[in-house]
C-alpha cells in the first residue's frame, strides 16, 4: 500500500561492500528465474495458457503468490518504515486491513469469479452489467499497474546504481530484459512462479537479520521496555511530536480507543475499522485483478477458493519479519546501542555547498542566527549542539569532514533505509548477497506481476472487447505476447516520468486512491444483489471516484500546506487553514486517507443503489446466473472433508486472527 | 502441469546452502563479529540446505505417487 519513494534510501547503500560470493548469489537468481521461464515454454499453446496459465497450477503455488503478488520490496521497505514510526499497531495493515478480506474472497466471491468463467475482474463487470464499467474498470486498471510497475523499476534501477555501481539506464533496460525474457517464454505461470521464489528468498533472505536484531536488543520483552521509553520520549530519536501512552508502541488496539490523538498514526477507530479494516482492504483484496488473477489460475473451483485462505497463513505471521525489524531500530535507536541511530535523510549536494557559505561566515554571528541559516541551508532540522560543535572545528576540517559531520547533525529520520540499515549491521558477506538478491527479487517479480496482469486486460478487456473482435486464438497469442513487450516499454517510460519529475509519484498514488477506494461498493452490490442495473454501477462508480477527488481537496491533514496534499479548494476560494471546519481536519495523511476511502464507498454505494432501483433493471434472472449470489446454486462442499471445506477453514483462520488481534491488544 | 516448483526451489536453495556453508566454514571468521559472534552464514546455509533437500525430496515424492496414481488409472481403463 501507498509508500514513499526510495531515491533516498538508495544513498545509504553506497557503503556496503559486496564480496564475490554476494554476486555469486544474485547472478544464480537471476539464472534460476530465466531458467524457469524456458522450462515453461513448451506449456504455452494458446493465449489462455500465456495470460491465464490456462487454470492449471496447484494450490500452494498460487497460494504463496497470492501473497507475495502483494508482497513487493515497497511493501518490505514501508512496513518496515511504518514498525520504527507506529510500533505493533502497524500489524493492523495484515490483522485488519488483509486477513478479513482474503477470507471472505475465497467463501462469498471466488465462486463467481472462478465459476463465471471470467478471464478478468474487469471481463466479469462486462458480463454482471455492461461494457461501459468494464472499459472503466479495464482502462484505469491497465493505466495504474503500468505506472506501478514504473514506480518499482525506477526505484530498482536506483538501488542497483548504488549498489553495484551499475549506471540507472543500464540496469533499466538490463532488469526489464530478464523480467521480459522470462515472462515472454512463461507468461503468467513464470510470473506465478517466480513469486513463489521470490517469497522463499525474502523469508529465508531476512529471518537470519530479525533474529540477529532481536537477539541484539536482548528478545522480546527487552524490546517492549525499549518501546516503552520511545512512546513516552518519542522526539529522542526523531519520531513524532508529542507523548504518547506508555504502550503506544507496543499494544495494537489500547492506542487507538484514546482516539486519533493518542496514537502515533493520528487515526481513530472508526477510520481504522471501517476505512482500512472495511473500504480498502476489501476493495484491494477483492478486487484488484493482480491479486485475483492468481487465484483464478488454480486448477478448479475448490483450489480457487483455498488460493487465498492459503495465503492468509503466511501473511498473518509476516509482521514477524516486515514489520518487527522497524520496531527492533527503534529499540536500538532508543538505548543508543553501539551508537545505533534511525538512518537520517540524506543531504542533497546543492544543499552542502549553500551550508558550508553559512558556516564559514558562522563565527562572526551570534549561534542562534548562524544556526538558524545553517539548518535553513539543509533545508532540515538539525542537533543544535553537535551544529556549534561543528562551527567551532570547522576551520581545521577539510570538505569532506564538514560534509560528514553535517549530515551526522540531521535530526530527521530516513524511515525508508530502516531495513537496510539493519541489513548492513548484522549481515558478513554471504547473507548480505541473500538478503539483498531478496530485495531485487521482489523488485522483479513486482514488475513480472504488474506485466501479466496487463497483458491479460489489454488482449482480452481492450484489444478482443473493442479493437479487434473475433479473430483466431493464435492471434491473440501473438497479441499477448507482443503487449508484453509493449507493458514493458511503457513502464520503462513510466520509470523514467517518475524519476525525472519527482512530483508524478505523489500525484499518481492519489490517483491510485481516487480510482480504488469506491470500486468495491460495486462490486458487492453487484455480486449480492440482483436488482444492480449497468446504470447503477456505471454512474455509482463514475461519481465515488469524483467524491474521493472532492473529499481530498477540502480535507487537511495537520501539519500539511494546503495544495496537493489536499485542502486546495480552500486557497482557490481564498480561505486559509483556519477556515476549515473542525471534522475535516484530521491528525495525519493516513487518517485522510482512511476516511476518504470511507465517503468515496458511502458515495458510490448509496449512488448505485439509488439509481438502480430508479432505472429499468438490465439484465433477467437468467442472464445473472453463475454472477450473483441468489441466483446461483450454492457450492456444496460435502465431498470435501470437512476440516478443508472453505467455509470451515475460513472461520478457524479467522479466529487465529482475532486471537492474534487479542494477544497484542 | 508435469512441471514441479518444488525442483528449482530445491536446487536453489540448496546451492545456497552449500556456497554459505562452505564461506562460513572459510571464510575470514572477522566477519562473525557483525553477527554477534554467531557463524551465521554457517548455521543458516546449514538450515537452508535442509531446507533445499527437503524440496526436493517432496518433489522426488509427489512425483513417485503420481506416476503409481497414473498407472492404477491406466490399468482400470
Amino acid at each position: 500500500m501507498g509508500v514513499n519513494p526510495l531515491h533516498k534510501l538508495t544513498r545509504i547503500m553506497q557503503s556496503i561492500q559486496l564480496e564475490f560470493i554476494d554476486y555469486a548469489i544474485l547472478v544464480i537468481y537471476v539464472v534460476f528465474v530465466i531458467g524457469i521461464g524456458f522450462a515453461l515454454k513448451r506449456y504455452m499453446k494458446t493465449s489462455s495458457d500465456f495470460l491465464t496459465s490456462g487454470r492449471s497450477i496447484p494450490v500452494w503455488v498460487t497460494g504463496l503468490a497470492f501473497m507475495s503478488a502483494n508482497l513487493g520490496a515497497l511493501e518490505l521497505v514501508g512496513m518496515t518504515a511504518s514498525g520504527a514510526k507506529y510500533g505493533i499497531a502497524t500489524c493492523h495493515f495484515y490483522w485488519v486491513g488483509a486477513i478479513p478480506a482474503m477470507i471472505f474472497l475465497a467463501i462469498f466471491m471466488m465462486p463467481f469469479y472462478y465459476g463465471s468463467k471470467a478471464r478478468s475482474v474487469p471481463e466479469y463487470l462486462k458480463m454482471r452489467f455492461d461494457e461501459r464499467t468494464r472499459a472503466l474498470n479495464s482502462i484505469s486498471f491497465a493505466v495504474m499497474t503500468l505506472f506501478s510497475s514504473g514506480i518499482s523499476m525506477n526505484a530498482l534501477a536506483k538501488l542497483l546504481h548504488q549498489l553495484l555501481g551499475w549506471e540507472y539506464n543500464v540496469s533499466l533496460w538490463i532488469c526489464s530484459a530478464v523480467v521480459l525474457l522470462y515472462v515472454l517464454k512463461g507468461g503468467l505461470t513464470s510470473a506465478i512462479y517466480t513469486e513463489v521464489l521470490q517469497f522463499f528468498m525474502i523469508v529465508l533472505g531476512f529471518a537470519p537479520v530479525v533474529y540477529l536484531g532481536l537477539k541484539d536488543v536482548g528478545g522480546w520483552d527487552a524490546l517492549k521496555m525499549q518501546l516503552t521509553q520511545v512512546a513516552q520520549n518519542p522526539t529522542a530519536i526523531g519520531l513524532a511530536d508529542g507523548k504518547f501512552g506508555s504502550d503506544a508502541w507496543t499494544s495494537a488496539w489500547k492506542p487507538l480507543l484514546g482516539g486519533s490523538q493518542s496514537n502515533p498514526m493520528g487515526v481513530d477507530l472508526f477510520a481504522m475499522v471501517f476505512g482500512l479494516g472495511f473500504v480498502l482492504s476489501f476493495g484491494y483484496w477483492c478486487t484488484n485483478f493482480l491479486v485475483v488473477q492468481r487465484a483464478m489460475a488454480a486448477k478448479n473451483m475448490a483450489s480457487a477458493r483455498r488460493t487465498p485462505l492459503i495465503a492468509s497463513v503466511p501473511k498473518m505471521i509476516l509482521p514477524i519479519l516486515v514489520i518487527l525489524p522497524g520496531m527492533i531500530a527503534a529499540g536500538l535507536a532508543i538505548s543508543q546501542k553501539d551508537g545505533y541511530r534511525l538512518p537520517p535523510k540524506i543531504v542533497a549536494e546543492k544543499a552542502y555547498d549553500k551550508a558550508i557559505v553559512c558556516l564559514k561566515d558562522a563565527p562572526n554571528q551570534d549561534e542562534q542566527k548562524s544556526f538558524k541559516a545553517i539548518s535553513e541551508a539543509i533545508g532540515m532540522k538539525l542537533d543544535a549542539k553537535k551544529v556549534a560543535a561543528l562551527v567551532k572545528d570547522a576551520p581545521t576540517l577539510d570538505e569532506k569532514k564538514v560534509k560528514d559531520r553535517l549530515q551526522d547533525a540531521v535530526v530527521e529520520n530516513d524511515y525508508d533505509g530502516v531495513i537496510l540499515s539493519l541489513v548492513k549491521k548484522y549481515c558478513p558477506p554471504g547473507l548480505l548477497g541473500l538478503a539483498l538478491t531478496g530485495l531485487l527479487a521482489s523488485f522483479m517479480s513486482g514488475m513480472a506481476g504488474n506485466v501479466t496482469a496487463f497483458n491479460t486486460v489489454w488482449t482480452y478487456d481492450l484489444y478482443q472487447a473493442y479493437i479487434a473482435p473475433n479473430r483466431s486464438d493464435d492471434h491473440y497469442m501473438w497479441m499477448g505476447r507482443a503487449v508484453t513487450v509493449v507493458g514493458i516499454l511503457l513502464s520503462i517510460v513510466c520509470a523514467y516520468l517518475v524519476s525525472l519529475w519527482a512530483n508524478a509519484m505523489d500525484i499518481i498514488q492519489l490517483v491510485f486512491g481516487f480510482v480504488n477506494a469506491p470500486l468495491f461498493a460495486t462490486f458487492l452490490l453487484g455480486m449480492f444483489w440482483k436488482r444492480t442495473t449497468s446504470h447503477g454501477a456505471f454512474y455509482g462508480l463514475l461519481g465515488g471516484t469524483m467524491a474521493s477527488a472532492f473529499f481530498h481537496s477540502i480535507a487537511h491533514a495537520s501539519g500539511n500546506a494546503l495544495g496537493a496534499k489536499g485542502g486546495y479548494l480552500w486557497t482557490l476560494m481564498g480561505k486559509t487553514v483556519n477556515d476549515i471546519p473542525q471534522y475535516l481536519q484530521f491528525s495525519s495523511d493516513m487518517a485522510v486517507n482512511f476516511w476518504l476511502a470511507a465517503f468515496a464507498f458511502t458515495v458510490c454505494f448509496v449512488l448505485t443503489g439509488g439509481i438502480s432501483l430508479a432505472t429499468a433493471r438490465t439484465k433477467s434472472d437468467a442472464e445473472l446466473k453463475g454472477l450473483v449470489y441468489s441466483l446461483t446454486p450454492k457450492l456444496k462442499d460435502t465431498e470435501q472433508n470437512f476440516l478443508l471445506r472453505p467455509a470451515v477453514l475460513g472461520v478457524i483462520l479467522l479466529g487465529i486472527c482475532v486471537l492474534l488481534n487479542v494477544i497484542f491488544w | 502441469m508435469s512441471f514441479d516448483l518444488r525442483i528449482p526451489i530445491g536446487l536453489m536453495f540448496g546451492l545456497y546452502g552449500i556456497l554459505l556453508t562452505a564461506y562460513g566454514l572459510f571464510g575470514n571468521a572477522e566477519y562473525n563479529k557483525k553477527s554477534l559472534g554467531i557463524n551465521i552464514d554457517m548455521t543458516w546455509g546449514l538450515f537452508l540446505l535442509i531446507f533445499g533437500a527437503l524440496m526436493l525430496f517432496f518433489a522426488w515424492n509427489g512425483a513417485k505417487k503420481q506416476a503409481e496414481e497414473d498407472k492404477s488409472k491406466s490399468n482400470k481403463k
